[in-house]
């Protein structure tokens, strides 16, 4: 028990003498959510439309009136043609156009349908595709007059439950907890493993008679530390800055958390064990855990949109299952009953990589 | 009694005979050196025998325990410091220290009889961290958490690589003083020179040991007649000696040249006599009794005619 | 390219601080065209930093001096293509082949096409080591290594060369073939300018200087220094000055 308690005093020397990463490290999710959080945004506020079209139609003009009441839209200017619209985009004054047909109302009226279309910017194609799916369900929901209105080619008016605005905040703030407990536990544990291996000291740390299972122990205990300070900081965080509600149980929150430490505490070490230089353990967790986490973790593009393929292979990631179990408490307030698939494989897997990585830890070099 | 028995041991990394056939008897109590230049397999043999290695093939037992079944009882009996500095460059020196200690399972307090008398020559630095020390220093503390735990036997990998003259000779010291104590010393070296401040030594070159005995065995039983020749100028002299006849190899030594000479073919006197003649000045000849050195050069089977060809 | 003395360095108060340690304290010396120079000195004594700013790696804080006509405040880029470099921690690539470290060496100093060529044959050549020149360098024992690197160090007939410990961990052998090609090259005019903790080997150099606490402690001929201070041979010359150190 001694020489454990030494160790750990000794891998907290480590990790606090050295300045820059500890202020990486503890910088870095903070950084994170206020990156995600106001630069990289990709929920609508504030979207700018131009209208095309005959506004002396009592329809558009209803339609129109329906647009701008929107808290999120806001009509920019109103056109008769839409040759003025590409030159509007290029000068970033406007982020989508409504184009009514000529006679809308009378064609709705003949003929049941008239069309709207839709133009959208497409060199920033998920935000076009979010805000056409907005304005499309703005257009769409509900006629105040009784008339059958339905435009052609519009899908089901949508409403998104739990995340009325689609406030992407909801969705990045489980994905950077997922990244970053990832990024500490597995890179720093199985970098600070291989340095001692490349510095030598992993030499006189095996010829004592320490056992190599407090060696590992040791060295996971300031990184679960660490991972746990993170975590407190981006819960903070994202509960008071980025307004995103902890609805379910904070208990289980925890609890999944911490088992997800442990998840990436084992790939560490796998990590470790497999690579003999600081260089390939860096490569390894940024090119084969960072990348696939932020790919596979909703942050960028919901994993549903990706190949079947690509999907198969997100189930092999234990941040996606971390992720969805931490959205479902989070923004859906669920409880424990309504993860135990998800909790079972990320157990599953817990187990799995931390057997595996003790077992091949050499005793010799 | 012997505190090492070593065994026909073998190891090979790839196509690289890196110990071939190694067999070595290490008394209690002693200081054994290993010398033999870079490359010669001298880190192979201490990592087999501090368990860090298993070996293709033989055995090797310390204080009668077996080296590959019983590593774990080994470890607590040895000390190893490896060649290279290993220990963590941002603890200080006291806290280096500390930990080795407990990795142990004992304290500094406990054995601090043990290491007092070298530790007290860094103990002004003990808040400095280890990677701040100059090269003997960081050597006076990698000695010390190596001997912390009270080990019966000292594996030190070439302690005294790129360490000056002056330091080396300290270590030497503190080494004697660790003997007394009754340790059994094992320490590898490139250096020959130091081959003679052990007790017995094994001359090592590519895998294979090459001869084993005290240095005064090892010096004896040096086949030839040696000369050492001076004389100026001293590189053209060495060329020419080479030519002359009888001459089984030369080597320069310092300031000097050992000659090793074939008496039934030539002489001091006939020799002073040639390098007058060819306009060698100051020259002076006498026999010697052979280095470690030059019994290394002789054993390792290499003759002068392939020199250099420098255009 | 030497001054009118004969001296291709030539060095004035050289000091070089880093924060308020001071590495080298006010050295001056020189040494002449074609003589092998011996600079010796304890671990931390300051030779590396001295030995930087000779190379033009590094500017010194204070004091002047030229190498091989060049000064070291200003025309380090003109230093470093006139003096060959060779030290024991680097001096080849162990994953490329002889020949392609040749060339690429030879390269690196602007030696023409047909130049290279030759070279890629004669220096393999040169050393008997012609079956390897196929060879990956890190498949080379180290004696052969450090010959090998000796050689393309000189590879553009440099008139002076830095050698930083070039023997280290070398078989007894090697080292004095080694040595054999240090004279060869200075009899062939090339200055040898080298470091050392092999105190026999000191007594191969036409002059040395010691050093001991960033500061030359004493300088001259290996038969001047031991007449100096009444010592039979280098080693215990060196023991002399260096255990005057007060620095850790």
């Amino acid at each position: 028990m001694k020489e454990f308690l030494s160790f750990t005093k000794k891998e907290f020397r480590h990790i606090f003498r050295d300045r820059r990463t500890i202020l990486i490290v503890l910088v870095m999710p903070v950084v994170q959510i206020i990156l995600f959080g106001f630069a990289i945004s990709t929920e609508i506020n504030n979207v700018r439309i131009d209208i095309v079209g005959d506004m002396t139609d009592p329809t558009v003009r209803k339609l129109v009136q329906r647009i701008d009441n929107n808290g999120y839209l806001e009509v920019k200017g109103i056109f008769t043609g839409t040759d003025v619209i590409s030159e509007r985009f290029r000068r970033n004054e406007s982020d989508m156009a409504v184009c009514f047909e000529d006679d809308f109302d009378k064609k709705l009226d003949k003929k049941g349908s008239a069309t709207v279309k839709l133009i959208g910017d497409g060199s920033d194609p998920n935000s076009a595709q979010i805000i056409a799916n907005y304005v499309t369900g703005v257009i769409s929901s509900g006629t105040g007059d009784g008339k059958k209105e339905t435009t052609a080619g519009s899908p089901l008016p949508v409403k998104y439950m739990y995340n009325p605005s689609m406030l992407s905040s909801y969705n990045f703030v489980p994905g950077v907890m997922g990244l970053i407990l990832t990024l500490i536990c597995s890179m720093m544990t199985a970098i600070s493993i291989v340095k001692e291996k490349e510095f030598g000291t992993m030499e006189l740390l095996l010829v004592s008679p320490v056992k190599p299972i407090w060696i590992i122990i040791s060295k996971a205990v300031p990184y679960f530390v660490l991972s746990t300070i993170n975590l407190v900081t981006i819960l903070l965080l994202s509960r008071f800055v980025m307004h995103v509600p902890i609805n379910g149980s904070l208990l289980l929150l925890s609890a999944v958390s911490l088992t997800f430490i442990l998840t990436s505490l084992g790939i560490g070490l796998l990590i470790s064990v497999i690579s003999s230089t600081q260089k390939t353990a860096l490569l390894i967790s940024g090119m084969g855990l960072t990348m696939p986490t932020m790919i596979f973790s909703g942050i960028i593009f919901p994993c549903e949109s990706m190949p079947e393929i690509l999907q198969w292979f997100s189930d092999i990631i234990p941040a996606k299952w971390y992720i969805i179990m931490v959205k479902k408490i989070m923004i859906e307030g669920a409880g424990f009953s309504f993860m135990i698939k998800e909790y079972t494989i990320l157990l599953l897997m817990t187990l799995l990589l931390l057997g595996t990585s003790i077992r091949l830890f050499k005793k010799r070099l | 009694m012997n505190a090492i028995e070593i065994r026909n041991i073998c190891k090979n990394y790839g196509d690289c005979k890196a110990l071939s056939d190694i067999t070595l008897d290490i008394s209690e109590g002693e200081i054994f050196g290993l010398i033999g230049p870079d490359g010669a397999g001298k880190t192979t043999l201490f990592r087999i025998l501090a368990t860090l290695l298993l070996p293709d093939g033989g055995n090797a037992s310390i204080n009668g325990t077996d080296v590959i079944k019983d590593y774990e009882k080994i470890r607590c009996s040895i000390g190893y410091m490896p060649g290279q500095f290993s220990l963590y460059q941002d603890l200080s020196v006291e806290e280096n220290l500390d930990f080795f200690a407990t990795v142990f399972g004992t304290t500094i307090k406990e054995n601090y009889d043990n290491i007092k008398e070298i530790y007290s020559q860094i103990e002004p630095f003990k808040d400095r961290r280890a990677g701040k020390l100059s090269g003997g220093m960081k050597q006076k503390l990698a000695l010390c958490c190596a001997l912390v735990h009270n080990p019966s036997i000292l594996f030190l990998d070439e302690p005294t690589t790129g360490v000056d003259a002056v330091s080396r000779k300290d270590f030497w010291n503190m080494l004697y003083r660790i003997r007394e104590s009754g340790v059994t010393i094992v320490v590898s070296t490139p250096y020959m020179d130091e081959a003679s401040k052990c007790d017995r030594i094994a001359l090592i070159q590519h895998g294979r040991i090459i001869e084993t005995g005290t240095p005064e065995q090892i010096k004896e039983s040096y086949p030839y007649t040696l000369l050492s020749v001076k004389g100026k100028p001293a590189y053209p002299m060495l060329r020419f000696l080479r030519r002359c006849p009888g001459i089984i190899s030369c080597f320069s030594f310092g300031s000097e040249h050992h000659a090793a000479i074939d008496p039934k073919t030539t002489d001091e006197r006939t020799l002073a006599g040639l390098l007058e003649s060819n306009g060698f000045k100051n020259c002076r000849i006498k026999e010697i009794k052979p280095t470690v050195e030059d019994c290394f050069m002789q054993l390792a089977g290499k003759v002068t005619d392939n020199t250099l060809r420098i255009k | 390219m030497t001054g009118e003395n004969g001296n291709i360095i030539e060095i004035n108060g050289l000091t070089k601080r880093f924060g308020s340690f001071t590495a080298v304290d006010n050295i001056s010396f020189h040494v002449r065209k074609g003589e092998i120079f011996g600079f010796l000195g304890a671990n931390g004594a300051g030779k590396t930093t001295a030995m930087k700013i000779l190379c033009g790696l590094s500017l010194p804080t204070s004091g002047e001096g030229t190498v091989n006509g060049f000064s070291i405040n200003g025309e380090q880029e003109q230093i470093k293509r006139h003096i060959g470099y060779m030290s024991q921690k680097f001096s080849l690539y162990p994953d490329l082949k002889v020949w392609e470290n040749i060339r690429l060496f030879g390269g690196i100093y602007g030696l023409g096409f047909k130049e290279l060529r030759k070279k890629c044959v004669s220096i393999p050549e040169s050393l008997g080591m012609e079956d390897y020149a196929d060879k990956s360098v890190s498949s080379l024992p180290l004696g052969w290594k450090q010959k090998l690197a000796f050689s393309i160090a000189m590879i553009h007939n440099p008139e002076i060369v830095f050698l930083d410990e070039p023997t280290g961990g070398v078989d007894p052998e090697t080292r004095r073939m080694f040595w054999e090609m240090i004279c060869g090259a200075a009899e062939n005019g090339t200055t040898v300018f080298v470091t050392t903790h092999y105190m026999d080997e000191a007594e191969y150099c036409d002059r040395v200087s010691i050093m001991v606490d960033g500061r030359i402690a004493d300088i001259g001929s290996p038969e001047e220094l031991k007449g100096r201070y009444g010592e039979p041979d280098m080693d215990s010359v060196f023991r002399k000055l260096a255990t005057k150190a007060k620095r850790f």
